[in-house]
């Protein structure tokens, strides 16, 4: 039995599972970034598992996209976790609660 | 076979250490393990027959994205988490979404409604992946191409202005 187009999208779903339960469990906010980055992971294989078993090349296309996206919101982040810890001085999810979302 | 071994090995490692990636307390210790998970993932793109982005993933996620979390990590000294913060009012609802999405996906990809036999090989094709990448990124993807390099500008514009301190600011910091 070779490798079929379910052994990828099982992966990359249990990836996905663990990238959402980073997200909603964990409360410091530079986990809940890289628990980001896993999600963006999962769904990178997802897409190029597809655009090899399609044998189409349009998904890994999208991939290299999804990555580029995935470093300027990583820059991003991280620049927004810096400006509000020299702010707050701290990194808790729950204490940044100022707009009472 | 011997395809299928490789296939286990980088996927349990990946799985692996993305858990820990969750669970460790130490950030630092995070970043390690997320470092493994995405040279992980780095090998299944060789395995899916596409090392133009095994060597993007391991650029651009191990050498810049990772280097600047570690930075991040390192520079603010935020490696300290209680044990009871991690703990919190909202961990019912999570687990119970968790497990949600967990049914849903499962029941979907038990009934085998998502599945797709394996195309025709092209082996030139198949050798010439990162040649055909760059035709089409340069050739029908031009516009999405053109907007993304603008986004990154963006996005490299906003962090420096992000982290920047105001002049008038700093005697009081």
């Amino acid at each position: 039995m070779a490798l079929t187009l379910t052994h990828y999208l099982v992966l990359s779903f249990i990836l996905f599972l663990v990238g959402m339960a980073g997200v909603l469990l964990r409360r410091n906010i530079i986990i809940v970034l890289m628990s980001l980055e896993l999600i963006f992971n999962s769904v990178n294989i997802s897409l190029a598992a597809f655009s090899y078993f399609l044998q189409n090349l349009n998904g890994t296309i999208f991939v290299v996209f999804n990555i580029t996206i995935a470093a300027a919101e990583a820059a991003i982040g991280l620049a927004i976790l810096v400006a509000v810890y020299r702010r707050r001085q701290t990194v808790n999810v729950d204490e940044l609660d100022e707009m009472r979302g | 076979m011997i395809e299928q071994f490789f296939f286990y090995m980088f996927a349990i490692v990946a799985i692996v250490t993305a858990v820990l990636v969750i669970s460790v307390r130490n950030p630092v210790h995070s970043a390690f393990y997320l470092i493994v998970c995405f040279l992980q993932v780095a090998a299944i793109f060789i395995l899916l027959r596409s090392p133009f982005l095994a060597a993007v993933q391991v650029f651009i996620y191990v050498g810049a994205i990772m280097v600047l979390f570690l930075f991040a990590v390192l520079v603010l000294d935020i490696g300290r988490e209680q044990f009871r913060e991690r703990f919190h009012g909202q961990t019912v609802p999570a687990l119970v979404a968790i497990a949600g999405l967990f049914v849903v996906m499962g029941i979907l990809l038990v009934s085998g409604r998502i599945t797709a036999p394996l195309g025709p090989f092209d082996e030139p094709a198949l050798m010439k992946n990162t040649e055909v990448i760059g035709k089409s990124l340069y050739t029908s993807y031009i516009f999405p191409f053109e907007i993304v390099s603008i986004l990154l500008l963006i996005a490299l514009i906003g962090a420096v202005v992000l982290v920047m301190r105001e002049r008038g600011k700093e005697n009081k910091d």
